[in-house]
């Protein structure tokens, strides 16, 4: 796992090296065709995904401090300030009390895998975090719909790395996979990567606008060859939200672009996980699907704003043996 | 470390002041069973948390055994009879181990039910029959109801004690198991309820004898007892005797409900018990879930007796993957297929058929999941096997495994295998074989293990050859993302139950049962009750009754009228047997006479043999597959066909029949008419008999379809013998059977004079076979024939009893009428010319 560039603890963001990254493929229309995706067989795995597997007591204070490393903790609203920002950068850093963490029995270091914020804010969330290694995530290419016109994607891009951010999360076009149109995906996608230089990119497909599983799985597969470092489902702001359905979908896009390339390609569930147990749920579904290397943060990341007090909250009764209250943990 | 010490102070705090937080520590003990009190603080000093974020392993997750075992305590682990709602001992004194495969270790004390103790529960069930079948199916419908509620509240308890007994895993009792036990008791209270509008003319049967496998104990004893009390019998039930337990749970909430007395009574014990209720003449009906071999013993037992049966025997069913199926989700349906419940069930999708061209692309993804799936304590909350049901059936599954591997198919276990064998309890491995032949031992013996067979096919057409290469009939899973393929296999596998895209989907609205030697009957479903009821006593089939002219001459050939019948010597007419649409010398070269009730000779018949059945069968197997799948509107017109030229000789045909019978010659020509009218019955029903469509709560249309049998055998009743003929023949043949009819063996003429109709009524080649001579001789070589599929037999009670023993091999279905007597009712006719197959159709765009 050491094959990837440790995004999360690197000291310098800007990294240059490629390794380990996706360098994508040539535009390939084959795997787009070949997808076959049944909905209801996907739906009973993705249903009983939880039901088969299920992590109790130290370990699951274990799986939960391990999600912690893997969140890009977002902000994402209109009425973000600098002083929201900064606030939040302050809980990436600290996301779980000290004391509840060593009574927890994890006296190590303990930061979330990234901050994720509008570009607006990169300079902001760059700045708040100097020294941590905690990279900062833009969302960009005009974020949520993606209609912005192209050249100013671009530009948004550019701007987002040139302040620091070391990760973009990019919107696809979803007009391109709705009329089926994968060469102007690729094209689009590949230039976005350009444009994204040493930064990695998080490819946004947008699930819940695509209509279809297979359609997921095909944009999926065409992010991937435009060179995506992860393929992440949603922006928070569809209408539907992260589906472990959906998810598994995409994980398996990403198997097969592993078993057909060699590459490992992310992944990252982003809108609407709020609880420690969807937490859970996903870091499952990394396990079974593509194995514990892809439970880690250079390959997963759970894409969640309010995610943290809540699994502050199980780690209060694991430690404590009692419920725990909001009340008793630092807001981000 | 100020920390340190603060940290300590706060939890002696916690500890001190916070009552609750000791407490809810002592209660995680007792569920989990694993530690102390000390261990669980102890824990919180010796953390291992920041260890654990390295590895991610999954850890324990058990579930609590304790309500189990208290339940078990409550009773001393000891477990009586339960009869007539009271608990008694068994009158042998015989008590035998209840054992928890996955430990080893005994669970409780269960008594061995005697002959004796057969005969009370019979007795109490006989005795609550009267009150309990007039009761009106509203309050039948509240007790099956309050049962249904009972399940769902103590669900937990129920799925607990049966991991425990059985070793399946808790995640399966849990969500599979016991939802679907409280489920068919919803389902059939609905059908108590509506029983007096819908099935009006039918009643209870009596007195039940349940006899039910170990592989889904509470779940079969729900699919037998829930239909049964539902229409109004009452039940005696044996549950397997590895897996007692949750019977002898379920009867306490029999009790508790306030079911009357003797409706339900669970009598507990081995073989023995089992074949007391099967020789028991009080029994009325026998319901038996498990073995050929068993079924194939108790077919045996019951065949002569009138005791109504039903079998749902194993099963071979094929797992068939297209090239292009998403095969990602086939490869869970296979886990669901197979390495469900260990693979120990009957309609495991034991044989995985796979496009050649995807096949290494299968089995590849297919080890990778293998390699995920986790083998282990049953009560462990994350784990996908558990155990195997008791050491004997572990090495049955070794020798067989040792077989495979020995016969030269390519034996694959994940790289963790050998683990399952270390420690106590019985556990087995996930298993695939590659290179397997279908001549190997693997392709075609039921397992009843966590074993998978695999082979490949080139074309749809060769799946379906090799799907059909087995005894079996039970169930069939299809995997292809194209729905004109799908539904094409589906309507060719020989099997009761066929998922599309999906495996071992159930529902109490859905039928399940077998094809061929998985046995007979259907389970769940509207199909599902007929099973638990018979026909109200009533003459269907209504035609004056023969006026039987013993002595008299028979009536004189109109033909010949004013000339004396002396004087012109008849030609001869030679009636031979119709084989493949021709006239066919018998093989024996012997004539039978045929004698007019005054002794006169009216004809010769020839004298069938088994070589004779041979082609007969032969010539109805090469043209069954056509008329099945000629459209019903074609073979209606085939049978209105038939009606036509039948009335174009209505005067020839009375004659006949009065020349045989010695009925007056008006009686005969109602005889005539009442045919023809059949035909037309029969004709209409061809294109109106239809299947269904089955609410089942997945998103998913399951079609209930009734497939004709296929080869068919009637041996004719005596009485009225066109019509007899025509009533039976015309309904097999609408619903698409091809036919080997063996006409009254004193009353055959009727048949033969009809060859010339069946000629110029467009009757394909084959479809219709007539083979006349002696009908117990003929019944024998048809019964024991493997393939017929199913035998009609009308004739005395010696017959009856050696045409259903001898179907026994095949286990055919049997279908049985006196010599004389009323002809069945049209609807059960063609319930019996069908068999309900039922399709699974999942949709999502």
């Amino acid at each position: 796992m050491a094959k990837v560039t440790q995004i999360n603890v690197s000291g310098s963001p800007h990294s240059t090296a490629e390794e380990g990254r996706n360098p994508g493929t040539k535009f390939d229309l084959g795997p787009v065709k070949d997808v076959r995706v049944n909905r209801s067989a996907v739906e009973r795995r993705a249903g009983t995904m939880s039901t088969r597997r299920t992590v109790k007591k130290e370990h699951q204070a274990a799986w939960l401090i391990h999600a912690v490393k893997t969140i890009d903790l977002t902000t994402l609203s209109g009425d973000d300030t600098v002083g929201t920002v900064k606030r939040l950068c302050a809980k990436a850093r600290q996301p779980i009390r000290n004391e509840l963490l060593h009574d927890v029995g994890y006296p190590d270091k303990l930061a979330t895998g990234a901050v994720c914020v509008y570009h607006h804010f990169v300079a902001t969330a760059v700045e708040a975090l100097r020294g941590s290694g905690i990279p900062v995530a833009a969302v960009s290419t005009g974020f949520p719909a993606g209609l912005n016109p192209f050249p100013q994607k671009i530009a948004e891009i550019e701007a987002s790395v040139k302040d620091g951010a070391a990760e973009i999360d990019i919107v696809i076009s979803r007009e391109h996979v709705l009329n089926g149109d994968w060469r102007a995906l690729y094209d689009e996608v590949k230039a976005f990567r350009e444009a994204c230089g040493p930064a990695h990119m998080k490819a946004i497909i947008a699930t819940g606008e695509l209509g279809t599983l297979k359609n997921i799985m095909r944009a999926s597969i065409v992010c991937m060859q435009a060179g995506s470092d992860f393929i992440k489902t949603s922006t928070g702001k569809e209408p539907t939200n992260a589906t472990i359905a959906g998810s598994l979908v995409m994980v398996r896009a990403v198997r097969q672009y592993h078993e057909q390339t060699g590459v490992k390609v992310g992944f990252k569930p982003a809108g609407g996980i709020r609880s420690a147990k969807q937490a859970l749920d996903w870091l499952i579904l990394m396990k079974e699907e593509l194995g514990a290397e892809w439970m880690q943060p250079h390959l997963f990341r759970l894409g969640a704003s309010a995610l943290v007090n809540d699994i502050e909250r199980q780690l209060e009764h694991f430690a404590y043996g009692r419920y725990a209250s909001m009340q008793y943990q630092p807001i981000g | 470390m100020p920390r340190e010490s603060e940290c300590h102070a706060g939890r002696e705090v916690g500890r001190r002041i916070n009552g609750r937080f000791q407490k809810s520590c002592r209660l995680e003990s007792l569920r989990y069973g694993l530690r102390g009190n000390d261990e669980i603080f102890r824990k919180h000093q010796t953390m291992k948390v920041a260890e654990l974020t390295k590895s991610l392993a999954y850890g324990p997750a058990p579930e609590a055994a304790k309500p189990a075992l208290d339940w078990i305590a409550e009773h001393n682990a000891k477990f009586q009879l339960f009869i007539n709602n009271e608990w008694k001992n068994p009158s042998g004194k015989e008590w035998f181990d209840s054992t928890n495969p996955a430990t080893g270790k005994k669970l409780a004390s269960v008594a061995q039910a005697t002959v004796a103790d057969v005969n009370s529960a019979v007795k109490a069930a006989r005795k609550a029959f009267p009150s309990w079948s007039a009761t009106p199916g509203h309050i039948r419908a509240r007790y099956l109801y309050a049962i249904a509620r009972q399940i769902q509240k103590h669900s937990r308890l129920f799925a607990v004690l049966e991991t425990m007994d059985n070793g399946k895993p808790i995640r399966e009792t849990r969500d599979i198991d016991i939802p679907l036990v409280a489920r068919h008791f919803y389902y059939h209270a609905g059908w108590a309820q509506l029983m007096d509008k819908e099935l009006p003319d039918h009643q209870a049967v009596g007195v039940v004898g349940q006899i039910i496998p170990w592989n889904f104990p509470l779940l079969m004893l729900s699919w037998k007892i829930a239909p049964a009390i539902a229409m109004g019998n009452t039940v005696v039930l044996k549950p397997a005797e590895f897996t007692s337990l949750t019977a002898l749970l379920f009867a306490e909430i029999c009790a508790s409900v306030g079911l009357p007395p003797g409706v339900v009574n669970i009598v507990t014990g081995d073989g023995r018990t089992g074949s007391a209720m099967v020789d028991h003449p009080d029994v009325d009906k026998i319901a038996f879930t498990g073995s050929t071999d068993v079924g194939r013993i108790i077919r045996i037992a019951t065949a002569g007796t009138h005791k109504k049966l039903s079998l749902e025997l194993g099963g071979k069913s094929p797992f068939m993957v297209f090239d292009d199926a998403d095969l990602d989700s086939a490869v869970e349906g296979v886990v669901d297929a197979i390495w469900f419940n260990q693979g120990q069930v009957c309609c495991a999708g034991s044989r995985l058929l796979v496009h050649e061209g995807v096949a290494d692309k299968m089995i590849k993804k297919l080890r990778a999941r293998m390699e995920k799936l986790r083998v282990g304590d049953p009560l462990d909350k994350a784990v996908d096997i558990g155990a195997i049901v008791a050491p004997v059936q572990l090495k049955q599954i070794q020798a067989l495994v040792k077989q495979g591997a020995d016969e030269g198919a390519t034996m694959w276990q994940p790289s963790w295998a050998a683990d399952c064998s270390k420690g106590e309890g019985c556990f087995y491995p996930p298993t695939l074989f590659t290179n397997v032949a279908p001549a190997s031992t693997i392709a075609q013996v039921e397992i009843f293990g966590p074993v998978l067979a695999t082979m490949t096919f080139r074309t749809p057409e060769e799946a379906v050859k090799l799907a059909n290469n087995t005894r079996y009939g039970l169930a069939a899973s299809i995997w292809s993302e194209d729905i004109n393929l799908a539904l094409d296999l589906a309507t060719q596998v020989k099997a009761g139950t066929v998922w599309i895209n999906s495996t071992n989907q159930f529902d109490a609205a859905s039928g399940f049962g077998g094809y061929r030697e998985s046995g007979f009957g259907r389970e769940g479903g509207r199909e599902g009750l007929f099973e638990y009821v018979k026909r109200k006593p009533a003459k269907i089939v209504k035609i004056p009754a023969v006026v039987r002219s013993a002595g008299k001459k028979s009536s004189a050939s109109r033909a010949n009228a004013g000339v004396s019948p002396s004087l012109i010597p008849p030609i001869d007419r030679t009636a031979k047997m119709f084989i493949g649409g021709k006239q066919a010398r018998p093989d024996g070269g012997l004539s039978i006479n045929i004698y007019a009730p005054g002794k006169n000779l009216i004809g010769e018949v020839g004298a069938g043999n088994r070589k004779d059945i041979r082609n007969a069968v032969e010539a109805a197997r090469a043209a069954a597959g056509g008329w099945a799948k000629a459209t019903a509107h074609s073979r209606a017109q085939v049978i209105y066909y038939l009606a036509e030229n039948l009335a174009a000789r209505t005067d020839e045909f009375a004659r006949r029949i009065s020349q045989q019978t010695g009925a007056s010659p008006s009686a005969a020509h109602v005889e005539v008419e009442a045919a023809i009218e059949q035909l037309f019955t029969a004709a209409a029903w061809a294109d109106k008999y239809d299947g269904r469509i089955h609410g089942v709560p997945q998103r998913n249309v399951t079609l209930a379809i009734p497939e004709p049998m296929g080869v068919l055998a009637i041996l004719m009743p005596d009485d009225h013998p066109l019509l007899a003929l025509v009533a039976l023949a015309a309904p097999a043949l609408a619903m698409g059977n091809a036919l080997v009819i063996v006409p009254s063996p004193i009353h055959p003429l009727s048949a033969t004079d009809l060859y010339q109709v069946l000629d110029t009524s467009d009757v394909p080649h084959g479809t219709i076979n007539i083979v006349t001579g002696n009908r117990d001789e003929l019944g024998k070589t048809l019964s024991e024939h493997d393939d017929v599929d199913a035998i009609w037999y009308a004739g005395p009670e010696a017959g009856q009893s050696a045409v259903q023993k001898a179907s026994a091999a095949n286990m055919k279905r049997t279908f049985m009428m006196g010599a004389v007597g009323a002809l069945p009712n049209i609807d059960d006719v063609l319930r019996e010319a069908t068999q309900v197959k039922n399709i699974w159709v999942p949709y999502g765009a």
